[in-house]
């Protein structure tokens, strides 16, 4: 925003501030109209207060209020379950991993069930994180096993083991793929058997646009998401997708992911979200 | 200070940009000209249509500057159906942009062509390394897979399982972070490589001229824009083995970060042209135009699955029809 006054120039300035964070059009729209308004009926002149409104507003669409815990504590002689979701490659079985040592750290038996049978190597890069942070993996052996069945004796093994939490990754999917979708469906189903899912984590990669709304829409109609993992916001992405994700699924981003290594991952922070967005 | 006005936020639906320019043109029809505030309304559809297809802002203004300037000549206003003539030259204008034509793979007259994957994490270069090495032998080649990424988990392992499922043959002589290393640098910031990729890229194009390979495809750990330190490794894996193509790689649901991504490789690594991945699913993938006019370089292929089979030559104009969603 420049001195003094508010021209065209500078108002588009504000709406690509938005836009280029990944807001959407929509999303832009509302807020620069609303900012518009208020500017109009205060008659401010003054580029740092519309700064001010516009990190008020975008704040308050982020919602500081939600709750943004995930749900990691044994209930009913159960151990907590963790489903990770999402379409391919933005960051699931790294972010079961930096959970895993977040929890561990916390003093909790951690277990982890490699339900992705399908992509290469995927249950060997799963363990490879367990060994790092003090996991054990339960997985298959054997290429193209049922998943479900895989998620069942994870879960199986944290109830005999009586572990704190089973976090379970899941091969990517993407949302339109219908026989996929079904199967996550079933994935969960079936865990349930032994233990409620008490968190399903829908994991987004900070760089995604205006897709990411499509696949929260279609993997929230199939398994309940209960949280938000934005990852790769060591990037320079601001992930803007996430407001509209939140407002609309009313679903809070619980996580984000600041790198590859296993201590890269915090909780969701809505001002520092939003100042890194308007300044 | 004023009234502090809650937001309100109705749901929209964004019409199809064809339905969107119909409407606007629909009052223009009688009166046979295309006034400058026409082509402004008009303009501003394209824009709203390009921004929701993540076209990458800079490049929307790039683009709408173009059409802008076409709008107001006489191929516009001597059209019978205006908004019809807009559509075709925003249409004309994409599949430009994107390449007009299919370009080929550049193979050396000299073999072994050294083909080099580069792009952001998991944005698909492994499972497309695999994909391009299938699509080869299936011309008769005899590609050779190599593994420098050693820095992911396991992916040294994910290549072998993808050059097994593509049957072709893996040079891995490093086995990269698989023991439950801690791939964080001591000083906190960074990523490790457990190896040197740069020495495993160099031996893996030896090891194609001692074996008679004449294809080296070879695949790299993702890396961010701003990480520095790995795009200058990226550098000297490209300079060091020559390399013929340097592809970049990229999601086609990525968003307004196409840009400067982009921009990073090409300065950063030099490309010589790009992959569109994920196309099998329902983003609009307005990356490409963002990623062509950043790039200058064309887009030759397209991904469109997890498996090997799931490789296509690039069609800009198909790809343009998608971005529109027309
Ligand atoms: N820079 C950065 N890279 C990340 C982050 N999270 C994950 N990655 C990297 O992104 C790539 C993909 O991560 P994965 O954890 O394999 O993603 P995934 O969702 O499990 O992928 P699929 O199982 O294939 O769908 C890897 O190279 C990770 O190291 C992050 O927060 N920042
Ligand atoms: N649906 C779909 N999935 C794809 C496509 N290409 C790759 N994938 C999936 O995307 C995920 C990431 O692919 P990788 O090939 O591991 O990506 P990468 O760029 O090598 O990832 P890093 O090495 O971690 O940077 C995997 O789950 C792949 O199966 C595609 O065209 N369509
Ligand atoms: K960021
Ligand atoms: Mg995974
Ligand atoms: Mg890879």
């Amino acid at each position: 925003l420049s001195r003094g006054g508010l021209s065209d120039e500078d108002w588009e300035a504000v709406e690509d501030t938005l836009l280029a964070s990944d807001l959407g059009v929509e999303a832009t729209q509302e807020l620069v109209d609303s900012l518009r308004t208020q500017v109009r009926v205060d008659g401010t002149t003054d580029p740092a207060q519309v700064r001010q409104w516009l990190h008020e507003d975008l704040l308050r669409l982020v919602d500081p209020s939600m709750d943004r815990r995930i749900a990691a504590s044994r209930e009913d002689g159960h151990p907590a379950v963790i489903l990770v979701v999402g379409v391919n490659g933005t960051g699931k079985t790294t972010t079961v991993g930096k959970l895993g040592r977040v929890l561990v750290a916390e003093d909790k038996d951690v277990i982890f069930g490699a339900a992705d049978t399908f992509r290469a190597a995927a249950a060997d890069q799963l363990t490879t994180w367990g060994e790092r942070v003090g996991v054990p993996t339960v997985r298959s052996h054997q290429e193209g096993a049922d998943p479900a069945s895989v998620a069942f004796e994870a879960v199986k093994a944290g109830v005999e083991m009586e572990a704190d939490v089973v976090l379970i990754d899941t091969a990517g999917r993407l949302h339109t793929k219908r026989g996929l979708m079904d199967e996550l469906g079933k994935i969960k189903r079936v865990v349930e058997k032994q233990a409620p899912v008490g968190e399903v984590l829908l994991v987004l990669d900070a760089t995604t646009g205006q897709n990411g709304m499509r696949q929260a829409e279609e993997f929230a109609k199939e398994v309940d998401i209960t949280g938000i993992v934005l990852t790769k916001m060591d990037g320079t992405a601001k992930g803007g997708i996430v407001v509209n994700v939140q407002r609309k699924l009313g679903v809070p981003v619980k996580l984000i992911g600041l790198g590859e290594g296993p201590d890269d991952l915090a909780p969701f922070d809505p001002e520092a979200f939003v100042s890194a967005i308007v300044g | 200070m004023g009234d502090r006005t809650r937001p309100t936020y109705p749901y929209r639906v964004f019409n199809s940009l064809s339905d969107r320019l119909t409407l606007t043109f629909r009052n223009l029809k009688r009166k046979g000209t295309v006034t400058e505030s026409d082509l402004n309304a008009t303009i501003r559809d394209i824009r709203l249509a390009l921004l929701d297809a993540d076209v990458a802002l800079p490049v929307v203004k790039e683009f709408t500057g173009r059409v802008r300037e076409r709008g107001l000549g006489a191929e516009v206003h001597q059209a019978l159906n205006p908004a019809q003539q807009i559509v075709k030259i925003v249409n004309e204008e994409l599949v430009a942009i994107l390449g007009g034509q299919t370009r080929r793979l550049n193979l050396a007259k000299n073999p072994p062509t050294v083909i080099m994957l580069a792009g952001l994490q998991g944005s698909g270069k492994t499972t497309f390394a695999g994909k391009l090495a299938h699509l080869l032998k299936g011309q008769g080649h005899t590609p050779l897979l190599v593994a420098a990424d050693l820095q992911r988990p396991n992916a040294v392992t994910q290549l072998e399982v993808v050059g097994e499922r593509a049957g072709v043959s893996v040079f891995a002589p490093e086995r990269g972070n698989v023991f439950g290393h801690d791939a964080a640098l001591e000083s906190g910031e960074g990523t490790r490589s457990f190896g040197d990729p740069v020495d495993v890229a160099v031996d893996g194009v030896e090891e194609a001229r001692r074996k008679g390979h004449d294809v080296v495809i070879i695949d790299t750990a993702g890396r961010l824009a701003v990480d520095v330190d790995l795009m200058r490794q990226a550098s000297d894996i490209r300079i060091e083995t020559d390399a013929d193509e340097v592809l970049f790689v990229i999601d086609a649901m990525i968003g307004q970060a196409a840009v400067e991504t982009a921009k990073a490789f090409s300065d950063g690594v030099g490309i010589t042209g790009s992959v569109l991945t994920k196309l099998d699913g329902d983003a609009r993938g307005g990356a490409a135009l963002s990623v062509a006019t950043v790039t200058g370089q064309p887009i030759l292929y397209a991904s469109t699955g997890e498996g090997v089979k799931d490789i296509e030559l690039f069609h800009p104009d198909r790809m343009a029809s998608r971005i529109l969603d027309m």
